[in-house]
């Protein structure tokens, strides 16, 4: 090989034609459904380290919940994950519209699911009324709100998500690109649902098996 | 054939940014959003240099008054955390964001709005720790601020807050980038480029992303719980109600290791590259190579309790971890034979960056070898905090990261300006900068094992320590003028350098198949690859495909393994809005320091921003409640 320097760029050779390929492309042969894996992949870190923390402060107390607080109630909590679980109902209906391209079903049930958070919010709420511990009590309280606080900001923002997604749906022609991002959102509500079971487990059961 | 002009004037129609400024903050042209990114890094660097200087300065004579305690502590914790957090991952990452795709022969990134929205948060938490600094809120308790000296008690004010926000910052933003440069190297190769064709560079920079992504959660999250604990009155780190600043510690490293390996691995890239190069053969062993990366990457996360030996964990667990430690020297090792192999066996020319990385090996070993010797928790505790681990991350970091960046950048330089850098110059550059380096830091070894503790604002006379931090002085003054003749003639070869062509180096990756200084299209045509080396198949021509539109944004997607072609996707046109939702989330950073309710105020103007950039352009619906009427 000698020296290039100052050559001018190599000649080109032709030897095929991409404009037959498709403009869009769903599920893993969509780019935007890694850069969704991704973020669900950060998020799921953070979730991880959190409820490590949360394991590791549980080790180094001899008491848990620590400083004589109760466990937190079971009611609204249960009552908020049968909701979170039975939601996917409505979010895989979505899904499979969205996939099947179904104009009126992807918009509506895209709807169904801008409402279905709002009352999720409502039974989070009273979740947080019967913690039985402030996060300023103890290093458990701390740790049990931080790992409630992260998983209400993961179903505010999947939630503000869902519904500009929906208002969009409505107002202008939905395309592949449209049907490809109702799919991403609605595997994105699957992960929020995930992540929140072992939160679960950890907040409500850890204290009792302790 | 060549690309007709007809087909350039239409590419760039479509891809040219728009003219002055509004050109410039909208620009989603991942060359110009990196170059900023690097001349920021770059800049940054100088600061923290002059703040080395002057800290030197300061412990040349035993008992100088030139800095008092409070100002040496500020000085080193902003260096530490400049040099850690806004200089070393970032320009990184920057590189990345210059040459994937480049090197992929492909026009941009998957997500160029995300790499606009990573540099202006990026420059947020630059402006947070200088800003604060030149009001007199400057952090003041190294590069990682542990409790409890960190938390409420000991630490008032807002010194420590700036610090945990500064990082909020600059992981945010370093997430973003490598969440796009996964996507893009996963997702947009060439046709051909399968996994097993994809060069060395490109294998560091995707695993230098999936380490990001994995740890920078960590930092993420502890630095929030020290801010809530400082603001809100939680009490993670506070033992009287049941916290453990060792959860601090552990968090922190667990992203703090794996930090070391997200700046090393992309330079091992850099290295890889330039190596091939200037050996004249594909590198040997490449599968070695790769294999070494992935075993460095998954080592790296075992390792963070080696920065912890000191903190009287059980013995099992310090013995676990100086077998981690010792182990990583393996695949480091394995990677600097491959190197030695492909250059021993090689037709070997010495041009600047290659020097670069002849510098680097004989700097890097010396920093490995103090490495395994502070891997061992019962040699560490006599050498921790003391100069000797001062020279050893040193020794590593600049030895092993910054010197393959700076042969990056001359090797580079005239891919991204179309001019050469001066060879003498260069020379004189890196005889000053290795030798001063050498210098200044090699004696910090037997300081440290003198029993010179490190983070010390002066010293008795008697202690002997005088003449060696003399000589390190000595080192750092000549170490930083060779970094001002490095920088001269840079700027002076933007003007005056000689004209490079296309491919000055006879480079082996498809970056030196597009013009010098690369258009804001890169390709007029998606290159097709049939090696690891493609620009070294056929020294004449380059086989490529047609059909990616040139009258609207387009590129190719492609199979994550097999690079085959999939479909063809739209890509991002510039916008204001990447720069609008940072500006929205920097205020919404900066003002919860001082108030939690700023999160809850801030979701709205995000929310908004986000919107207006993630809003598609399609036309009104024609079906259902809410369709246009006429």
């Amino acid at each position: 090989m000698t020296s290039t320097l100052g050559k001018p760029p190599r000649e080109i050779e032709i030897v095929g034609n991409l404009s037959n390929l498709p403009a869009s492309a769903r599920g893993p042969r969509n780019l935007v459904w890694w850069g969704n894996i991704g973020f669900m992949l950060i998020e799921g870190t953070g979730f991880a380290l959190a409820a490590a923390a949360y394991l590791y402060l549980m080790t180094q107390s001899s008491e848990w919940p620590a400083g004589g607080a109760q466990p937190p109630g079971l009611f609204w909590s249960g009552l908020f994950t049968a909701g979170m679980l039975l939601s996917q109902l409505p979010n895989l209906w979505v899904l499979r519209c969205a996939r099947n391209k179904n104009v009126a079903g992807t918009r509506i049930g895209t709807l169904a699911m801008s409402v279905i958070p709002l009352l999720l919010m409502a039974a989070r709420a009273m979740e947080f009324r019967h913690l039985g511990v402030a996060w300023y009590d103890s290093a458990y309280g701390s740790a049990v709100w931080l790992l409630l606080v992260l998983h209400t900001t993961h179903l505010i923002t999947e939630w503000g998500e869902t519904v500009v997604i929906g208002t969009w749906l409505l107002t202008h022609e939905v395309g592949d690109d449209q049907f490809a991002d109702v799919e991403d959102n609605s595997n994105y509500w699957t992960f929020v649902v995930l992540c929140w079971l072992p939160v679960y487990a950890l907040v409500y059961w850890a204290p009792r098996a302790a | 054939m060549t690309p007709d002009p007809a087909r350039m004037d239409a590419l760039d129609a479509t891809w040219k940014d728009k003219p002055g400024l509004w050109g410039f903050l909208t620009t989603v042209d991942h060359k110009r959003i990196a170059a900023r990114y690097i001349v920021t890094a770059l800049l940054l660097m100088f600061l923290a240099g002059v703040l080395a200087l002057d800290m030197r300065w300061q412990l040349s004579v035993a008992e100088n008054t030139r800095m008092g305690p409070q100002l040496y502590n500020e000085s080193f914790s902003l260096h530490g955390s400049t040099m850690l957090f806004l200089v070393s991952v970032p320009v990184m990452e920057a590189m990345a964001l210059w040459l994937v795709p480049l090197m992929l022969g492909t026009r941009n990134m998957a997500f160029p709005r995300l790499s606009a929205f990573s540099y202006w948060l990026y420059l947020g938490g630059v402006l947070t720790l200088w800003i604060a600094h030149a009001l007199d809120i400057t952090p003041d308790l190294g590069w990682f601020e542990y409790p409890p000296l960190s938390g409420p008690s000991y630490s008032p004010g807002h010194r420590a807050d700036i610090w945990a926000q500064m990082i909020t910052f600059t992981e945010v933003a370093a997430l973003a980038a490598s969440v796009n440069v996964a996507a893009t190297i996963l997702k947009m190769r060439p046709p051909g480029m399968t996994l097993a064709r994809m060069p060395v560079f490109l294998w560091a920079m995707l695993i230098a992303s999936l380490m990001t992504i994995l740890s920078m959660p960590a930092i993420m999250l502890v630095t929030s719980m020290l801010i809530s604990d400082r603001l809100v009155s939680t009490h993670f780190f506070a033992p009287a109600a049941g916290g453990d600043v060792l959860l601090f510690q552990h968090l922190f490293w667990f992203f703090g290791h794996p930090e070391v390996y997200i700046i090393f691995i992309p330079a091992t890239g850099f290295v890889s590259s330039i190596v091939e190069t200037f050996s004249r053969r594909p590198l040997f062993g490449h599968n070695v190579l790769v294999l070494a990366i992935l075993a460095i990457a998954a080592l790296a996360f075992g390792l963070w309790v080696h920065h912890m030996f000191a903190v009287g964990l059980p013995r099992l667990g310090n013995d676990f971890y100086t077998g981690a430690s010792m182990a990583i020297a393996l695949p480091a090792g394995l990677q600097i034979f491959c190197w030695i192999a492909s250059i021993w066996s090689g037709r070997v020319v010495l041009h600047t960056p290659m020097l670069w990385i002849i510098g680097f090996l004989a700097t890097f070993v010396i920093g490995g070898l103090s490495g395994v010797m502070t891997a061992s928790a019962s040699l560490d505790l006599q050498l921790t905090d003391t100069y000797f681990v001062v020279a050893h991350f040193h020794y590593v970091l600049v030895g092993g990261a910054m010197f393959p960046l700076f042969g990056a950048f001359c090797y580079w330089y005239p891919k991204a300006t179309g001019r050469l850098m001066s060879e003498r110059w260069g020379r004189v550059a890196f005889a000053l900068i290795v030798g001063g380096f050498n210098l200044g830091f090699f004696p910090m070894h037997v300081l440290g094992l003198m029993g010179m503790p490190r983070r010390v604002y002066t010293y008795p006379a008697e202690m002997g320590w005088e003449w060696l931090n003399q000589v390190a002085t000595a080192g750092s003054v000549i170490a930083v003028l060779g970094g001002l003749v490095f920088v001269g003639n840079a700027l002076a070869s933007y003007w005056r350098g000689a004209p490079s062509g296309p491919d000055p180096w006879g480079g082996s990756t498809l970056e030196w198949a597009c013009p010098s200084p690369p258009p804001a299209w890169n390709f007029a045509y998606t290159p097709r690859v049939s090696s690891l080396t493609p620009m070294w198949e056929d020294a004449s021509r380059i086989a490529v495909f047609d059909g990616i539109a040139v009258d609207r944004r387009e590129v190719l997607v492609t199979s994550v393994t097999d690079a085959v072609p999939v479909y063809r996707q739209k890509s991002a046109s510039p916008s204001i809005w990447p720069l609008v939702a940072a500006a929205a989330v920097s205020a919404m950073f900066i003002a919860s320091i001082f108030t939690p309710w700023a999160i809850a105020a801030g979701l709205l103007p995000i929310g908004a921003a986000l919107t207006g950039w993630f809003w598609p352009t399609r036309a009104r619906a024609t079906s259902g409640p809410l369709r246009a009427r006429s």
